[in-house]
């Protein structure tokens, strides 16, 4: 165990070698554990989320993808039983140490989810209210507006912002959702499977739009889809179970790197479909 | 089916009966809903005293039970652990199993005399509208949460991982996302709470007193009278169980009278029954 | 779009903790508005056993130890609850005149073999008789305990004067000694518990000091097993037959609707229901006069046990066919379709699959329906129960009075006595309750055991 994981660290610092000299790190995930009570879902993590690109986490199901993500804004601490152990950096402070807020991590970094899940309160008030709660003092409408635009929503709601969010379309309401994330200005977005729930022109919607959000956030995105992560993100980690279940990182790397000569065995099975 | 033979029954029965009050010579409909006052020796057969104390029992039972029984839900459901909630939710079903006739000796020997030692023996009378409505607050207090919980369970969990993710705190989550989403589940407890205080029979007939507060807006003040309710009066359940607790004579202009009162309680809680109904359909729809 | 609008730095750090404190008091009123419902609880049972212990100064009509001296015994050795039998019947035969005394011994005899206040030849003239012959003709003697109780009841006659709670009877006893000492010179104050085995088995009174609950148990037992043999095979039956054979049409629609809507009716319509159907339009049936054999003294014009089992057989019918109907629909589909793949007819798979796993569900429901019956008060009012009756209810044709009523009734009476057995009379009842629910429970854990 010790050796693979020496091995995934060399193929990162690796990786590493080749990339642009600017490349910043916006989280250092290392040495991470996720548990669900006794279970252990995520072991061992170590992984450099790079600022300003897009990263994929692809995995066959249940390899702990989503729960490591969810260890990334703490989105974890809500699950009872469940527990982080280990270090994510962000800017320098841990966000699992003591003294820092939970709300505050997840302000900072945040997140879609699987199914479009608009609350059931108008387009403008779904937009509006995260900068409420999190006390925005600045011009709500512009805020709105700004954040519909990034989303590509703006020409379709722009007449119907007292409408409900649920009156939208699921590839509509999945963009209202991310608009409501850019909303509170967060420096990271995670995506659970932003388009798994989402018929193929709802999904080229969403890509072409993370391709854009790329300019001013930071993205993590977990995906089944091997062609989206391809496609879509700039590195991507790929995660599989031991034999004790757990999860974790066996590769990282350059998304073209991955996909065109991943150095390990198991990578290149998953990828090339030759099981999960 | 018995069950609709039963519904036939109800209408029928009280239709007849209420009809047959109507038809007599001493009453009439327009008096029956304009008259404040209800004096069957003198035939004077006005609904207002009656509807002025079940309103008001109704109001203030609402009154106790809405925040208490609200809060109560959202803790079991946003913020106790499964242990807590397992050894809560039995002490509300015992609360909702207790008789009612067991509260209506709560509301006389314990709720009026601590009314009186803490407001006065001169301002409370022994049976007063203000003890019995509290205690129905009380009875009420499961029905309330237990039907706001379920509406506040049936919000996905999507939602509240939505809020978080947004950066809300626990409560931001529970009251400005949670609550709302389950509004219309709530309105309709709220609805079925207001048409049980108005049915409860036994606490009202034993605790707010037996006789009819009749009132004349000329004479008697607003708030020493109509809304003052530390005084007694009776609710329409109260009077039928009065009246017909003696020894009722058929055909009797008092036995007749008694089915049109009980005519127009049913209309009342069926109506809000219904109400409540279309509530919750609303709410199933949303998520559903 | 800055970011400059959101509170950053020391001011994001005041504004969370700001949230999060006022997430912290709003919490704390949440779970505050449930210890309020737990504390309306425990009043609730504190005050009812407040009341039903505490004491009581209890003034007699004759002191006891002047009747021990009247038999010219030593009164410091040997106190009335000790004396003999033999002793007994003297203390009677002095203070009791002849006419109580013989009907006293009609009632019973004191001794197999000897009269006390009849004539030998008297008593065999009476027990010679076709008609009224006297019950103590055929019954064997008093027993001692029997004696000392009719010494009491007919002698010493002791009067409650006044009652203390349990909760004042035990921390201001001082207070409460003073105070009888000074009203009531000649009482004794003792420590009662109105909640007895005497108050189980006596049955009713209109002195608090001797009445008893056994004819309300026994009327609220009679009506319950009507209530039950009515509403739960017509509510199972209704329940499978909307489950398993009735299609989605608009009436069956209704229906449904209509059942959920009665659940809401305030149990009160059902007494006017009950009171205009089963005891006014069926009076030939619910007075028993449709099927002979009643003597016209017993009747009671139709407001009988049946007419209250079945007012409130229909009150708790809604609520036994929706638990019903959960029940059967947890039952897994597949097990209709293997046991219709098999061949058999949609009824053989119904006794054979669904009903044997949904019994367990059934029965709980109908358990806690039959415990609301127990417990309902205003349609037994309405149907008219017995304000005052001491007769055991002994059939379904009886009048009657049931547990909820008598407390109704003693709660309304304005001597404090009366709030004690009323107290005393919640307890049993909450027992009941306590012991039908405990039924539930276990039957639902047995069944849930062998599925």
């Amino acid at each position: 165990m010790p050796d693979e994981n020496a091995f995934v660290r060399t193929t990162i610092s690796e990786s590493a070698k080749v990339m642009p000299a600017q490349l910043t790190s916006a989280m250092e995930i290392r040495s991470m554990n996720a548990y669900y009570g006794s279970f252990r879902a995520v072991k061992e993590v170590d992984l450099t989320i790079y600022d300003h690109y897009i990263t994929a986490l692809i995995g066959s199901s249940g390899c702990g993808k989503s729960t490591l993500l969810r260890a990334l804004n703490r989105m974890n601490d809500l699950v009872p039983g469940a527990r982080v152990e280990g270090d994510v950096h962000f800017h320098g402070t841990n966000i699992y140490a003591d003294d820092v807020d939970p709300v505050e991590v997840r302000r900072r970094i945040g997140m879609v989810f699987q199914k479009p899940n608009p609350f059931p309160k108008s387009i403008y008030d779904n937009v509006a209210w995260g900068a409420r709660v999190n006390g925005y003092r600045g011009n709500m409408a512009e805020l709105v507006e700004g954040a519909l635009r990034q989303a590509a929503l703006w020409d379709e709601v722009k007449d119907k912002l007292d409408q409900s969010g649920y009156s939208l379309s699921g590839g509509q309401q999945q963009r209202l959702c991310i608009a409501r994330t850019i909303a509170v200005k967060p420096e990271i977005i995670l995506m659970d499977e932003p388009t798994s729930a989402l018929d193929p022109v709802a999904t080229l919607r969403i890509e072409e739009l993370i391709q854009e959000l790329k300019e001013r956030y930071t993205i993590v995105i977990v995906t089944h889809n091997m062609q989206q992560a391809a496609r879509a993100s700039d590195f991507t980690a790929f995660l599989n179970m031991d034999e004790d279940r757990a999860g974790r990182v066996v590769e990282f790397g350059r998304t073209a790197d991955i996909f065109t000569k991943p150095e390990h065995e198991e990578t290149e099975n998953y990828i090339t479909g030759r099981f999960g | 089916m018995i069950s609709i033979l039963t519904t036939i029954g109800i209408v029928v029965v009280l239709g007849r009966e209420a009809l047959l009050f109507f038809q007599t010579k001493e009453v009439s409909l327009g008096e029956f809903f304009s008259s404040t006052t209800w004096e069957p020796q003198i035939f004077e057969f006005g609904i207002w005293p009656l509807v002025r104390s079940t309103l008001m029992v109704g109001f203030i039972a609402v009154l106790v039970a809405v925040p208490l029984g609200l809060a109560t839900a959202v803790y079991l459901s946003e913020y106790a652990s499964d242990r807590a909630r397992g050894l809560l939710k039995p002490v509300l079903e015992v609360l909702a199993g207790i008789p009612t006739v067991v509260y209506g000796y709560f509301a006389l020997t314990f709720v009026t005399p601590l009314l009186r030692s803490l407001l006065g023996v001169s301002l409370v009378e022994i049976f007063n509208v203000a003890s019995a409505g509290i205690v129905v607050g009380v009875l009420i207090i499961p029905l309330v949460s237990s039907m706001s919980e379920d509406a506040l369970h049936a919000v996905p969990l999507s939602l509240r991982e939505a809020a978080h993710g947004l950066g809300a705190t626990k409560l931001e989550v529970s009251l400005r996302v949670v609550l709302p989403a389950a509004l219309s589940g709530i309105t309709a407890a709220i609805v079925v709470s207001v048409s049980r205080a108005i049915g409860e029979t036994m606490v009202v007939a034993i605790a707010a007193g037996a006789a009819p507060r009749n009132w004349n807006l000329g004479k008697d003040g607003l708030f020493s009278t109509v809304l003052n309710p530390f005084i007694s009066g009776e609710t329409m359940t109260g009077h039928i169980v009065r009246i017909s607790g003696g020894d009722l004579s058929y055909n009797s202009i008092d036995y007749d009278s008694v089915f049109a009162i009980g005519l127009m309680l049913f209309l009342m809680t069926l109506s809000l029954n219904m109400l409540s109904r279309r509530f919750v359909a609303r709410f199933r729809e949303v998520y559903e | 779009m800055t970011a400059g609008e959101f509170p950053e730095g020391p001011q994001l750090d005041a504004q969370i903790n700001r949230r999060r404190r006022r997430g912290a008091y709003l919490r704390i009123s949440f779970l505050a508005s449930l210890i309020v419902a737990i504390l309306a609880l425990l009043t609730l049972l504190f005050n009812i056993v407040n009341s039903a212990f505490g004491l009581v100064a209890l003034e007699s009509e004759v002191a006891p130890a002047a009747l021990v001296e009247a038999l010219g015994l030593d009164t410091t050795s040997s106190a009335l609850v000790d004396l003999s039998k033999d002793d007994l019947v003297a203390v009677l035969r002095t203070n009791v005149n002849n006419n109580v005394g013989r009907r006293l011994e009609r009632d019973q005899r004191f001794y197999d073999d000897r009269l006390v206040f009849e004539t030998q030849t008297k008593w065999d003239e009476l027990c010679g008789r076709a008609v009224d012959r006297p019950a103590g003709c055929s019954t064997g003697a008093r027993g001692r305990d029997d004696v000392y109780a009719l010494v009491i009841e007919q002698i010493v006659q002791p009067k409650v004067r006044e009652t203390w709670l349990l909760f004042d009877s035990i921390f201001h006893r001082a207070g409460i000694e003073e105070r009888a000492a000074a009203l009531y010179p000649s009482a004794d104050l003792v420590f009662r518990s109105w909640l007895s085995v005497d108050f189980v088995t006596s049955p009713q009174s209109p002195q608090a000091e001797v009445a008893g609950v056994r004819t309300a148990i026994l009327g609220s037992l009679w009506i319950v097993g009507v209530t039950i043999l009515f509403s739960f095979p017509v509510g199972v039956g209704a329940a499978v037959y909307l489950e398993e054979y009735a299609r989605d049409t608009r009436l069956n629609r209704l229906v449904q609707t209509n059942i959920n809507n009665l659940a809401g009716v305030p149990s009160i319509i059902y007494g006017m229901l009950g009171l205009a159907i089963f005891v006014r339009v069926l009076e030939a049936f619910t007075s028993g006069a449709a099927f002979g054999g009643v003597e016209g003294s017993v009747t009671a014009n139709g407001r009988t046990v049946v007419s209250a089992g079945l007012t409130l057989g229909l009150l708790i019918l809604p609520i036994i066919i929706i638990n019903a109907q959960e029940a059967i629909r947890a039952v897994p589909q597949s097990l209709r379709s293997a046991g219709m793949a098999l061949g058999a007819s949609q009824w053989q798979t119904i006794r054979a699959h669904v009903l044997p796993n949904a019994i367990p569900g059934i029965l709980t429901g109908a358990i806690l329906a039959v415990a609301r019956a127990l417990g309902e008060t205003a349609p037994l009012v309405v149907v008219g129960a017995s304000t005052f009756i001491t007769a055991d209810p002994t059939g379904p044709f009886s009048k009657f009075t049931a547990l909820p009523i008598q407390i109704f009734q003693w709660t309304s009476r304005p001597q404090d006595e009366f709030r004690n057995i009323a107290a005393a009379a919640i307890i049993v009842l909450l027992v009941l309750l306590l012991m039908l629910n405990a039924t539930a429970i276990v039957l639902r854990n047995r069944y849930a055991r062998r599925v």
